[in-house]
């Protein structure tokens, strides 16, 4: 039972109203005008008029334009056909493949249920030694990476999406840049992984409002294929568009904004995406990285500040280089205790150490005394900065967490790092010329604060 | 007779619907599309229209569709068997949704909050002619670890007379156990469990007293710098990742409550997994039986039904209460209070209220205050005591304190547990800061060692800034030795493993014990041939003590290392070298 209507009342900003009835809240409709054919989803009903948002934008409307209303809310097919395909906000092909109509699944489904949910315990090895030994990836996880525009976010989502362990990719592009969408495509193809995957992609030259049924397109899917028990990594970049599309809904709908014009309602509207991460037991599984860019630098940003409320951690990306201090996977102690005997005990020395650095560094630039402790730690700095955190090493956790020891073992003795003798004792490599020390001193320097 | 209404607009989660009858204002109705019935609550009446949210999603939802009315404010059902559930913010039982829909929610499937079936032995208190009121004894079954009474309903408004009350048995929490009739004629049917509304506190009991007596958390910078009450109230406020779901899990873990009730309020559902999960398996060393035993949880995650959110609170400060009518201290901790302050500005943007600051309703600060005043310590009918002491985490935007959220809570609250984002990125937890927080209780440690503490910890402070600008080199030996024991203090006491058995959880006459040491250290003047010498001396002083915080109080070895700490204090102290 579709009805057609004739008679457009209002365009502002992307969102019409027509005067119709018996129609239901986040029905769809098509709107037909010279431009071509859009998607338009209901959101407010107030007595027989109702308001749309039209996914295509609003420019060239014609209030004699027929509105078509389609009985259904927001769909988008699920099949095995799907991989290797791309499609755009709508869920309509972008490339030259068929259009694929069975098997039509809802999108922003229900909740999964908290008391069947399990605590997640399976890392997701990368071969990218700051994520697997220092911020172990676990599946079922979500997490964004919080970055200025301008850093190899994507170059790093792509890594990620080829070296992990994952039956399957979904890429959301939100507000992607052309040459990005070829930039993914291309990686994954020439990686062999085009495919497992699937992209929903909403470049910068789509209408804005468009990209807004990205992650759900995304997640939908994601969340059938796990149901039939695939470990599915899904990518959303940049997630800040998606939240500048809530935003300028909002705005339009005239709602009252809390904080820099975002709706009050961002966190919940964020978090209905993320907590679609999840393992499901005995079948497969939701992992989300994400991209939140943070206007000017600024982590208090409502964006990357309400995200980091809703998810597992972060990743600061700055400078290249995924960031020590600040990035955070609240997930890793449930795996990193069974990888390796030494890997929490690189983790947390290495850092202890690095901060020290840091505090050393400071004190350099303001001129202070450099001691033999001073110059010791310059040195490691550098070298961890070179040989593990650089985004270009690629190298398995096993033979990362060696290699800390062996940078260990160049700059210290052992010692002076505080590591447990047991394990210096098994992983302190013997090739150096470092000494064994008589009796190794407990004593942790004091880190400060600041 | 049932009151019906038409749906004639829908906004998000709020719908307008016009009704020819009389209408309650927090009445509860039902939208129904199909199938589905849609719990939803008036929260605005003008007119012929009534204003409701829905606790469920309302994709689908018709103008034109109809409404149920039921003529009840939103309530919960109060009865045995509530402890050890885990529910929504409805007070559905999950883990029974989860057996009857399998992995998701089902939209507007409801079920009964306690099992109808299941038999409890009921011994009965009062006798046929007794006179009862609201919150009279009627009898006690037991619930796991506790003696549960079963009340006389708390919405009696008049007294009654026992007709007959049934013999010690086997009864379910639907069977009647009673009958009973007032001065006017009016018959009650009385069973062991009745229903409450979730907005109105609980009073039926003789006064409200004043907090004085500690809550121990077994977290030390808490019981002994920011003390909580009995009956009290609390705030942790701290950017996200600062650590206060971790420090609210393990005061859920170790807390001196009898009952602990943990509302999970818009924050992640695999964090409620952990407690989940883990709880059936660990022992209350105070009952020897399931932490789970002592423990509700109320669970309306990020991704449920935001209308749903905001009841949550009040459906687990409701259950809270009802404890408390029973002579038990009951803890409840909610996470995060600011997703509730949310649903609230949700809410009121769509009912187009003006708003105030950041959006948020010009009520805020009434309904937090409101929320808040639901704790405290009362004197019951029999002359015991109970108490409902509140914990609540607020997530303020941008780490901000300056916040509506933050602000209107700091004015209601008895403590403060401020968390700072340097602490936790130094790894200093638990992250309570030293110097911001406050607490207007009482604690359990002789209150002049705590002044002595404090100044030091704020001289230790001025003297790091001070060493920031003019390094090591310009500070004198003396104030050196200030800012190195403001450091140990911190180290050995302030922090504390959550995670470690004996660590994480320090008894009140440990934490007397122990915080006699620390101050004898704080106190005593060193002598010191340098910096190097000092800093040495502390290092080793701190590991000491630290390894000390991991041995348990009875084991021999904790005297033994205390006799090692001793002997280095000793060493160095002026005493021994004027010998
Ligand atoms: N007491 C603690 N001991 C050790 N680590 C801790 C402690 N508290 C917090 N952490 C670390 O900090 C991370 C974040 O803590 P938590 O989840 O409690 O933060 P939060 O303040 O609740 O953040 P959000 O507002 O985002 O929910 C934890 O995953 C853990 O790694
Ligand atoms: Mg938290």
């Amino acid at each position: 039972m579709q009805k057609v209507y004739n008679k457009i009342l209002s365009v502002t900003g992307n969102v019409i109203t027509v005067k119709a009835s018996g129609v239901a809240y986040e029905e769809l409709a098509e709107i037909t005008t010279q431009r071509g054919k859009s998607l338009a989803q209901v959101i407010k009903l107030d007595g027989d008029i109702v308001s749309l948002q039209v996914f295509a934008g609003s420019q060239g409307i014609a209030t004699n334009d027929e509105v078509r209303f389609l009985g259904h809310p927001m769909q988008v097919t699920f099949s095995d056909n799907m991989l290797g395909r791309i499609f755009n906000g709508s869920g309509e092909p972008r490339d030259k493949g068929s259009h694929l109509t069975e098997n039509l699944i809802q999108i922003a489904g229900p909740s999964v249920n908290p008391a069947k949910r399990i605590i997640p315990r399976r890392m997701v090895r990368t071969n990218i030694p700051m994520i697997d030994v220092f911020n172990s990836l676990v599946i079922s996880q979500k997490l964004p990476i919080f970055s200025v525009s301008g850093e190899p976010y994507n170059e790093l989502l792509a890594r990620i999406a080829l070296q992990a362990e994952v039956d399957m990719i979904i890429l959301g592009g939100i507000g992607l840049k052309y040459d990005q969408y070829m930039y993914f495509r291309q990686v994954l193809e020439e990686g062999g992984a085009l495919s497992r995957s699937i992209f929903f992609i909403h470049t910068a030259s789509d209408p804005i409002v468009e990209g807004l049924m990205v992650p759900d397109l995304c997640l939908a899917v994601a969340e059938r294929f796990a149901l039939k028990g695939r470990d599915v990594l899904v990518l959303l970049t940049d997630m800040t568009n998606f939240a500048d599309a809530l935003k300028e809904i909002a705005i339009t709908m005239e709602q009252v904004p809390s904080n820099r014009g975002y709706p009050g309602d961002l966190y919940s509207q964020l978090a209905a995406r993320y907590e679609k991460a999840v393992d499901f037991e005995g079948a497969g599984s939701v992992t989300i990285l994400a991209v939140t860019t943070m206007p000017g630098d600024d982590v208090t940003h409502p964006v990357p500040d309400n995200t980091g409320y809703i998810t597992e951690g972060q990743f600061y990306l700055r400078n290249g280089r995924i960031e020590p201090f600040g990035s955070l996977s609240r997930l890793k102690q449930q795996v990193n205790k069974s990888t390796r005997e030494d890997h929490r005990a690189i983790m947390d020395g290495m850092i202890q150490l690095y901060a020290q650095f840091k505090e050393t560094e400071e004190k350099r630039a303001m001129g202070f005394r450099m001691s033999t402790w001073d110059k010791k730690l310059l040195k490691y700095g550098a070298l961890f900065e070179s040989s593990l955190m650089d985004l270009h090493v690629n190298i398995p956790l096993e033979e990362a967490l060696d290699r800390g020891w062996q940078i260990l073992a160049e700059c210290f003795t052992p010692e002076e790092t505080g590591m447990k003798s047991e394990l210096i004792q098994k992983f302190w490599p013997k090739s150096t010329t470092a000494t064994p020390a008589a009796q190794p001193e407990v004593v942790a320097s004091p880190v400060s604060e600041g | 007779m049932k009151k019906n209404g038409t749906i004639i607009g829908i906004n998000g989660n709020m719908i307008t619907v016009a009704c020819e009858s009389d209408i309650i204002q927090n009445e509860v109705g039902y939208a129904i599309t199909g199938e589905e019935r849609l719990k939803a609550e008036v929260i605005k009446i003008r007119g012929n229209l009534a204003f409701m949210q829905v606790f469920e999603s309302t994709k689908g939802l018709r103008v034109g569709d109809s409404v149920e009315f039921t003529g009840k404010m939103l309530s919960v059902r109060l009865g045995p068997g509530l402890l050890g559930m885990v529910y929504d913010g409805l007070q559905n039982p999950l883990h029974l949704l989860a057996e009857e829909y399998g992995f998701f929610l089902k939209r507007g499937a409801q079920m009964e909050p306690l099992d109808s079936k299941r038999l409890w032995k009921f011994t009965p208190r009062a006798k046929a002619g007794d006179i009862i009121e609201a919150g009279s004894l009627l009898g006690t079954v037991n619930e796991g670890i506790f003696e549960h009474q079963i009340f006389a309903p708390f919405y009696l408004r008049t007294t009654y007379t026992l007709k007959d009350i049934v013999a010690a048995g086997d009864y379910t929490v639907a069977d009647t156990i009673a009958h009973a009739v007032n001065e006017r004629g009016e018959e009650l049917q009385l069973s062991m469990n009745f229903e409450w509304p979730v907005k109105i506190p609980i009073t039926a009991y003789r006064e409200k007293l004043v907090p004085t007596e500690p809550l121990v958390t077994q977290t030390r910078i808490i019981d002994t710098f920011f003390p909580i009450a009995k009956g009290g109230t609390y705030c942790i406020p701290g950017p996200f990742g600062a650590g206060k779901t971790v420090l609210q899990q393990v005061t859920s873990r170790f807390a001196e409550a009898d009952v602990v009730i943990i509302a999970a309020c818009g924050e992640r559902a695999g964090e409620v997994v952990e407690t989940l999960r883990e709880f059936p398996e660990l022992t209350d060393p105070r009952t020897g039986k399931s932490l789970m035993d002592r423990t509700i949880i109320i669970c309306n995650t990020s991704s449920m039904p935001v209308a749903a959110r905001e009841a949550s609170v009040y459906t687990a400060a409701t259950l809270g209460e009802y404890y408390r009518q029973m002579g038990l201290n009951v803890l409840l901790l909610a996470d995060s209070t600011s997703r509730w302050a949310q649903a609230m500005r949700e809410v009121s943007g769509r009912l187009e209220e003006i708003p105030g600051e950041e959006a948020f309703p010009a009520y805020l600060e009434s309904r937090i205050a409101q929320f808040y005043e639901r704790a405290g310590i009362v004197e019951l009918a029999d002359g015991h005591k109970g108490s409902l002491t509140i914990g609540g985490t607020v997530s303020p935007a941008g780490g901000n304190f300056e916040e509506p959220v933050t602000q209107s809570t700091l004015k209601v609250v008895g403590a403060f547990h401020g968390l700072s984002r340097d602490r936790a990125n130094a790894r200093r937890f638990p992250s309570i800061h030293p110097l911001d927080s406050w607490s207007k209780y009482q604690s359990f440690i002789d209150p002049q060692l705590i002044a002595d503490a404090r100044t030091l910890l704020f001289k230790g402070n001025e003297i790091h800034q001070m060493m920031l600008v003019v390094g090591e080199e310009g500070t004198s030996l003396d104030d050196f030795q200030t800012y190195l024991k403001s450091e140990f203090l911190d180290a050995v006491y302030l922090q504390q493993n959550s995670f470690d058995p004996i660590d994480g959880a320090t008894s009140p006459e440990r934490q007397k014990y122990v915080f006699k040491r620390v101050h004898d250290v704080l106190m005593s003047a060193f002598v010191f041939t340098d910096k190097d010498d000092a800093r040495h001396f502390f290092n080793k002083l701190r590991q000491a003590f630290i390894d000390w915080n991991y041995i348990d109080m009875t084991n021999e070895k904790f005297k033994k290392q205390e006799k090692i700490i001793n002997a280095m204090i000793e060493e160095k102290s002026s005493d021994a070298k004027s010998l």
